[in-house]
């Protein structure tokens, strides 16, 4: 369970995250949703602790993400990250990328890391590239490709920070369709996405961002279809067109 | 006036010729090798926000790329030698060498570790790695690959400099031309040769170095 109380997050005199308040249980997919500058990837930083927040709380399964104490290497071994940009490692091929922190990080041997990472770029589709390297395949591709290369990891949560943004249009699907598969897998995931449909489809909650807080949080039915807050409503028309 | 050339006593003395070319490269790459591993850690100082570390790894920089060569190896030489601390001429331009190599090799490399994009560092880290393991496996492989010529650029550089050995009487290439056509009076014949030698020195590094590199460097950045 990742438990979010009253995160502040700021860069220099710039407060990005103005109190927020979020959970997230097992199993539970979970979208955010907001205009650009809202504050959305800043929160999924934090949750991995890439970011360091000002005030508040985050806690993932009992662990206080920011305490001193905190192992944060090994925490982030409980926290997939998939990014805009898919950050393949171009130095290595796509089997190298997914078994990579499997052997440096999960100290598997060689053999048990190949065997985890194909069995993900199996699953995602990229069976057949094990041996390219990244930078010759499509967007898609590498985007899936980052995604195989968490869950090689085991993670027991996915953070995906609008992993189809940068993508060309007709690449989208295929990225969204392995999400989707992750959902039907059961894998908790918090999507911070611009594909308003996509989240109406997948997710039990949906957060509305705006301005640094948590304007508008409820299940896609509401949030989305219904929504009730004004900001909401201007935001989802403009999107919507 | 004619010069009437004698090669034959330059052939008697190939032997020690090859002999000082052999010292030349052997000073040349163990000062890139040292030099390497220093300029890897006084880029990761310079780039750090403590001045603890930045600054003293700023001096080494300012010193050794504003100074001339020769400076550096009198200073290793003469002058530790002031303080009794007396090196060998080979040690003495090993360490100058070095002391050059690290401070060109830093810029270097704090260029190539800037030309990484930050978010392979936030992929990394996301997946676990610790700063040693993404340093490792991550960023120095790209680093090493973007940085690989201009480092092969210094590594010729640092043969030719070698030849400022002759200053401090070392056995190099240069020394021992020196020594072999001061006893022969053979001065131009031994110069030519000394002068092929370099070429073909630099040409076999170039060379290695690019084959090194196809084998190594594998994908695309």
């Amino acid at each position: 369970m990742i438990q979010i109380q009253n995160v502040h997050k700021s860069f220099g005199d710039l407060e990005v995250l103005k109190g927020i308040d979020l959970e997230v249980n097992r199993g539970e997919v979970v979208s955010v949703i907001g205009g650009s500058g809202s504050g959305k990837s800043t929160l999924l930083y934090c949750i991995n602790a890439i970011e360091d927040i000002q005030q508040g709380r985050i806690i993932v399964d009992d662990i206080d993400v920011h305490a001193k104490g905190t192992n944060r290497d090994k925490l982030r071994q409980k926290l997939g990250m998939v990014f805009q940009q898919w950050n393949s490692f171009p130095h290595l091929t796509v089997l190298e990328n997914a078994s990579l922190a499997p052997r440096i990080v999960l100290k598997l041997s060689k053999k048990e890391a190949i065997e985890v990472a194909k069995k993900e770029l199996n699953h995602v589709g990229l069976g057949d590239k094990l041996d390219e390297y990244p930078t010759r395949m499509s967007g898609g591709q590498q985007q899936r490709l980052a995604i195989a290369r968490a869950l090689a990891m085991r993670p027991d949560y996915m953070l995906f920070d609008e992993v189809t943004s940068a993508l060309d249009p007709e690449l989208v699907g295929e990225v969204l369709d392995t999400l989707r598969m992750l959902r039907d897998d059961g894998m908790t995931m918090i999507c911070v996405t611009h594909e308003i449909a996509f989240a109406r489809e997948v997710s039990d909650k949906v957060a509305f961002f705006h301005q640094g807080i948590i304007e508008e949080i409820g299940p896609p039915e509401q949030v989305i279809v219904n929504p009730q807050r004004e900001a909401t409503q201007k935001f989802l028309s403009k999107v919507l067109h | 006036m004619e010069y009437e050339f004698h090669w034959n006593i330059v052939f008697q003395k190939l032997p020690q010729l090859l002999n000082g070319a052999f010292v030349t490269l052997h000073v040349s790459v163990l000062s890139m090798l040292i030099g390497i591993a220093i300029a890897v850690l006084l880029a990761i100082a310079k780039m750090s926000d403590a001045r603890i570390f930045s600054l003293p790894a700023t001096v080494w920089v300012e010193i050794a790329r504003n100074t001339p060569a020769l400076f550096q190896i009198y200073m290793a030489y003469f002058g530790l030698g002031a303080f009794g601390i007396h090196l060998s001429p080979y040690a003495a331009v090993l360490s100058a060498l070095v002391f050059v190599n690290a401070g060109y090799l830093t810029e270097t490399f704090r260029g190539g570790f800037q030309s990484i994009p930050k978010t392979q560092y936030s992929a990394s880290k996301s997946l676990g790695m610790s700063s040693t393991q993404l340093y490792r496996y991550i960023i120095l492989p790209q680093m090493f690959r973007r940085i690989y010529h201009p480092m092969t650029n210094q590594f010729v550089w640092s043969i030719l400099m070698s030849s400022l050995g002759i200053l401090v009487g070392m056995n190099e290439l240069s020394g021992e031309t020196q020594r072999l056509q001061s006893l022969s009076f053979r001065t131009l014949e031994f110069f030519i040769v000394a002068a092929v030698m370099y070429f073909l020195i630099t040409k076999f590094v170039l060379f290695s170095a690019a084959l090194i590199s196809q084998k190594v460097f594998k994908g695309e950045l």
